[in-house]
């Protein structure tokens, strides 16, 4: 007897110990070894060696600061879009859509079938200067020759839009489809107008979706490089961008970790607080 | 609530200019539906673009201008013809398959674990499982890369398989586990108060109980490995992936293979909704038509 509650003790650790191993030797070690590299001087003919530089950090906040920044700015415009494209859609869907609930669903997912590069160079055929909407729209006059999309912000922005915009869709409406319609109607039958409800009683339990699909998008697009590389310009370069360019180009590890240390911790920063704005204890229950 | 005549009865004023409840409401039900229709719609315009030109006849590799219907790139010859973007597609089957195999193994174990056992570390694991969903690819990447660079590991499938594991690991946890939170325990007591062995009852009660939960769980790992482009291209060395390929492409124009491709890609898609949507129809026919709120 004794000895069989003693295996049920450890069958626990025995079944995660496979994919604990996993992601410690290839999520936990690879951290650490980037931390270590972001500290390492040299160059890639006589190798990089461990030295303790930390003014990689100070040089790179400086260089680039500006993408640093864009980043930011895109993630949060393209976080905010997101949600307000989404949130009447995931509403509709999973108070009012019965029993074709799982047809919008997988309706919403379908397109992202399609491999994620060949769905962005599609926005570039759709974008294109003489593509065949803005081609088009240039033939009958209505838009000057001079016009285009690509390469500017609101490319990359309107890419990073379609790309991301499933990650916020699918939690909230899981987080709506809790939402029990009898609330709804206890609150009107409180007397409270359609505002007072959704502000009341929609929005507060649609919470825990707004920050997991908040998340879900807004890190994914502080690191996207590919939306700025295929349908930007100079002036939409973001920070994986840089990092790309400093890891895969020139070879220069330590700037690249560096880059990518100050990226993690700045999004681990931000979720920690943007956790503790909305309450934490409630959101992760 | 406080209808018109309602008010009137309780002699309460009533506001003249506002409209009459009955039509605003109508307006309203027509109003979301159909901005839903709009947003589906939006999604599916790179995909229709993607089809479309699957079937341009473009003169060179630049697929770019609407220069007349051809089916030609469905020709198996024709599709199969550029050697190193099948080779691509080899590779990404390969990382594909491997992947989801060994990490839907390793991510089931794991959320077995959490739902049917409390254990000391349950939620530092928790939190430790989340890490790697909240980190962006680049810094995976390059921090994979990191290790490979510095303990001299060769770059090729091993490391790109590795890497996508590593990434699908959490999701198949989380995937299973909203899967496995609804089970009843009971159903295994019951197996076990019949005799059966904690092995026979695992495989016999609890994890056909659980499979859809780890196909939907594969099926993603799936789809996240063969789209993978920004891990894979820090960790892939010499080897190409299908999305490696068509980036490297897209500078010099893209095939309409690729459009092909991609086309067979989203009919599988579609295939799956069909599938699920018909299992699902059939499920709702076989339950019993009492409790569905």
């Amino acid at each position: 007897m004794a000895a069989k509650s003693e295996r049920g003790r450890l069958t626990p650790y025995l079944l995660t110990l496979p994919g604990v191993l996993w992601l410690t030797a290839f999520f936990v070690v690879p951290m650490v070894t980037m931390f270590s590299v972001s500290f390492q001087e040299g160059n890639i003919y006589e190798g990089y060696r461990f030295t303790g530089h930390w003014q990689t950090y100070t040089d790179t906040l400086g260089s680039y600061s500006e993408q640093f920044l864009r980043s930011l700015w895109y993630g949060l415009i393209v976080t905010a879009a997101v949600l307000l494209i989404t949130f009447p859609m995931s509403y509709w869907i999973a108070l009012k859509g019965g029993k074709r609930k799982n047809l919008f669903l997988l309706m919403i997912l379908l397109p992202f079938f399609t491999p994620f590069i060949i769905r962005t160079l599609s926005w570039k055929l759709i974008l294109g200067d003489e593509g065949i909407f803005l081609g088009t729209l240039k033939n009958i006059g209505i838009l000057p020759d001079s016009y285009q999309v690509l390469a500017t912000p609101t490319a990359v922005i309107a890419g990073l839009i379609y790309n991301f915009l499933p990650f916020m869709a699918l939690p909230l409406y899981v987080a709506l489809e809790k939402l029990d319609p009898a609330l709804l109607e206890a609150a009107q039958d409180l007397y409270s107008n359609k505002r007072e409800t959704f502000m009341n009683v929609t929005l507060p339990l649609a919470l825990p979706g707004v920050f997991a699909g908040s998340l879900l998008t807004f890190i994914p697009v502080a690191g996207d490089f590919i939306n700025a590389e295929l349908l930007g310009g100079v002036n939409t370069t973001m920070i994986g961008n840089v990092i790309q360019r400093e890891i895969l180009v020139n070879l220069d590890y330590p700037e690249g970790a560096a880059i990518s240390f100050l990226l993690m911790a700045g999004i681990l920063l931000g979720v920690f607080l943007y956790a503790r704005a909305l309450g934490t204890e409630e959101l992760m229950g | 609530m406080a209808t018109t005549t309602e008010r009137i009865a309780r002699r309460e004023p009533i506001d003249a200019t506002a409209p009459p409840q009955k039509p605003r409401k109508r307006r309203k039900e027509w109003l979301l539906p159909a901005y839903t229709g709009l947003v589906i719609a939006y999604l599916f315009v790179p995909i229709a673009i993607m089809i479309l030109f699957g079937f341009n006849n473009p003169a060179g590799r630049y697929n770019f201008q609407w220069e007349g219907f051809t089916l030609k790139w469905y020709n198996p010859t024709t599709l199969l013809e550029y050697e190193d973007l099948n080779d691509a597609l080899i590779n990404s089957l390969t990382v594909a398959i491997v992947s989801t195999l060994i990490a839907t193994a390793l991510g089931t174990l794991i959320a077995l674990a959490l739902t049917r056992h409390r254990f000391r570390g349950r939620s530092s694991l928790n939190l430790g499982l989340f890490l790697p969903m909240a980190s962006p690819e680049v810094v995976l990447g390059v921090s994979l890369l990191a290790l490979f660079v510095s303990i001299n590991v060769p770059l090729g499938l091993v490391t790109i398989i590795i890497a996508h594991i590593m990434f699908s690991i959490s999701f198949v946890v989380v995937t299973v586990k909203a899967r496995t939170s609804g089970f009843d325990h009971n159903l295994e007591d019951a197996a076990g108060d019949l005799g059966a062995d904690p092995w026979t009852a695992f495989w016999t009660v609890t994890f056909p109980l659980i499979f859809p939960g780890i196909l939907a769980a594969g099926l993603l790992v799936f789809a996240l490995s063969i789209d993978d482009y920004v891990i894979t291209s820090f960790n892939a060395g010499g080897a190409t992936t299908i999305p490696l390929w068509v980036y490297g492409a897209s500078r010099i124009g893209v095939p309409p293979q690729v459009n092909v491709m991609g086309t067979l890609l989203f009919s599988l898609g579609l295939l799956y909704v069909i599938v699920s949507l018909w299992r699902g129809r059939k499920a709702e026919a076989l339950a019993p038509p009492v409790g569905k709120g």
